[in-house]
């Protein structure tokens, strides 16, 4: 079966500085990728390459068997295909939680509005926030933002979910009605991404996690393996660091 | 503020001249430095507005003639009285006085039917050209009946309207246009509305005026003559698009990085992006440095007169020149600096509502 996402050899510069070394990873439809490292590692940049958010230099990036480069039309399929969450949501504050999930269905998709709000409003029940859906984003608090920026991904009905820090910006107390949304995601069979210090979720949904530094895959390994029994140097540090 | 006072039901039976004293007290005379600072201002304003209400109210001459007039101290409000009409209309035909002051009307009109933003769509903005269409249908006249005024009899406050509200509704998207374009991805287009911007920016109103009443009509195809007053118009409107364009350019930059990176993620396209997620948090960022720039737009179009057309600011120094009321410019100015001073007043005020009403629940 072909991977859902392929990177061959691929490289990224931030002018001078070599953030992504020659990346070789292979994602299969399903499958559930924690990728995790100490800060400036590019772990973020990686998966922000994923749907151009960052343009890579060379080397290739194919998503659902559609190759990622400047070809514009390219382009719009692969976002179509690849929902993203962000460290600190990017809910549009002028719109109401609705329309905030409404708004690329109608407008990308072209789905009609009773249709899309339908959806939405399924959506939102899942994420248990079907109750604040008239209210604005600046009226919820960190948790339910970020749960509402996972159903307004999801609205886009997307193959692939990539998730950047998803519950680095949150207060403590939220961090878990988050990753159990995503959980429940995982659950249903959804190929995703995450970059993430959540060592349990990892352990819980991750297929695979992957240990990044100075812009290297340095270790792949199951997550029993890898927190228990790391091989490199470096992921033995890190995980010293992060488990105390 | 004081009303906060009354708000408060407990001091709500206080009388009302203690409850001043009270709100003095703790606002104007809480230390001594600001007692002091309170005291010089106070007699500042004594100081001056006594003068300057003497002049105008209760030295005024409000009834005679010239003659009556110089023999008194105070403003010579005969001379308004006398000349107003010509200030405000220029030498536009006395009979058909009419026309003008029903399309101020309804400008002033449609003014308020604006103001609730829940009627801002589509129909309001066909309104707002529609209402173009009547001001140069009442104005200019030649249909239905009306009799045609000839463009160089137009003149004062419509004229003045005309240029700064056609050169607002008109330089406002284009401004918006030129600030996408120089922030966009076309490197041709990115060049294009920089040049644009900067050359405009780069000189004063005046030549862009001188230009567009010398210089347009040479770069006219044969046979199209352009009035002197559509030049202007036009020249008004590069020259404000220019400026609006700078600001809508940092309302752009304002807007969090973020916002543009969810909008891509979710696959909207660059016009999606900008018009759906982008330009709405933008243009409310940007509300008072736009209010601001058309405020300032408002007043530069007195400019026009070294065109020699007859805007407000002209016909005003029009007025003064009449031999049997020479000698009167300060009251001539006074008066139409209260006309142009309502109409910045208004926009500035209602610039506050906006931003009031823009401010979407809670924090944004």
């Amino acid at each position: 079966m072909n991977p859902m996402i392929k990177l061959t050899d691929m490289n990224k510069w931030f002018d001078d500085f070599h953030v992504l070394k020659n990346i070789n990873l292979s994602v299969g439809e399903g499958e559930k990728i924690v990728i995790c490292g100490p800060s400036g590692s590019g772990k973020s940049t990686l998966i922000r390459c994923l749907n151009r958010l960052e343009a890579h230099q060379n080397g290739k990036i194919e998503i659902n068997g559609i190759p990622l480069n400047d070809n514009l039309k390219n382009l719009q399929e692969i976002r179509k295909e690849v929902g993203m969450v962000f460290q600190h949501f990017n809910l549009f504050p002028h719109l109401s939680i609705l329309e905030n999930l409404t708004l690329a269905p109608q407008w990308v998709h072209k789905i009609p509005k009773e249709e899309a709000e339908e959806y939405a409003m399924d959506l939102l029940r899942r994420v248990a926030i079907s109750d604040q859906a008239y209210k604005y984003p600046g009226q919820l608090s960190g948790g339910q933002q970020q749960r509402v920026a996972i159903a307004r991904s999801l609205c886009m009905k997307p193959k692939i979910m990539l998730f950047d820090e998803p519950t680095s910006a949150l207060d403590p107390e939220m961090v878990k009605e988050v990753l159990d949304v995503m959980v429940d995601l995982a659950k249903e069979g959804m190929t995703m991404l995450c970059v993430t210090h959540e060592m349990g979720f990892a352990k819980q949904v991750a297929d695979r996690v992957i240990f990044m530094d100075e812009g290297e895959i340095v270790e792949e390994a199951d997550p029993e393996t890898f927190f228990s029994n790391p091989t490199h140097p470096r992921s033995i540090e890190f995980l010293a660091q992060i488990l105390h | 503020m004081s009303l906060k006072y009354t708000k408060n039901p407990e001091k709500r039976s206080l009388p009302m001249m203690q409850g001043f004293a009270k709100w003095m007290k703790k606002n104007l005379f809480s230390t001594p430095i600001n007692s002091a600072i309170s005291l010089i201002l106070l007699g500042l304003l004594v100081k001056l507005l006594g003068p300057f209400l003497n002049w105008l109210v209760f030295n005024a001459t409000w009834e005679g003639t010239a003659q009556t007039c110089r023999h008194n101290d105070g403003a010579c409000l005969v001379f308004i009285k006398e000349k107003f009409i010509f200030i405000l209309y220029g030498f536009y035909p006395r009979e058909l006085l009419w026309r003008p002051t029903l399309a101020i009307a309804f400008f002033i009109g449609l003014c308020f039917y604006s103001r609730e933003i829940s009627r801002w769509n589509k129909r309001l903005l066909s309104y707002w050209l529609i209402l173009i269409l009547i001001w140069a249908f009442l104005l200019k006249g030649g249909l239905f009946g009306l009799e045609s005024v000839s463009l160089d009899k137009w003149g004062g406050l419509p004229l003045t309207l005309i240029l700064a509200v056609i050169g607002i509704i008109f330089s406002y998207p284009l401004g918006i246009l030129l600030a996408l374009g120089r922030t966009g991805y076309l490197p041709l287009v990115r060049s294009f509305c920089l040049g644009y911007i900067e050359l405009i920016r780069g000189v004063p109103m005046i030549s862009l005026l001188f230009m567009a009443s010398v210089m347009f009509p040479l770069f006219l195809p044969d046979g199209l003559v352009l009035p002197k007053l559509m030049r202007a118009q036009i020249a008004i409107i590069m020259f404000m698009s220019a400026y609006m364009a700078e600001v809508v350019r940092g309302g752009l930059a304002a807007v969090d990085k973020g916002q543009y990176e969810a909008a891509d993620a979710l696959g909207l396209s660059y016009w999606q992006k900008m018009l759906k997620v982008i330009l709405p948090q933008a243009l409310k960022i940007v509300i008072p440095p736009t209010v601001n720039t058309a405020i300032g737009m408002f007043k530069d179009t007195s400019l026009v007169l070294i065109i020699a057309l007859s805007d407000l600011l002209m016909t005003t120094k029009t007025s003064l020149k009449d031999p049997k009321w020479l000698g009167f410019s300060v009251e001539a100015y006074v008066f139409v600096a209260l006309i142009y001073f309502i109409f910045c007043f208004s926009m500035s005020r209602y610039s506050k509502r906006l931003e009031k009403e823009f401010s979407y629940g809670g924090r944004s």
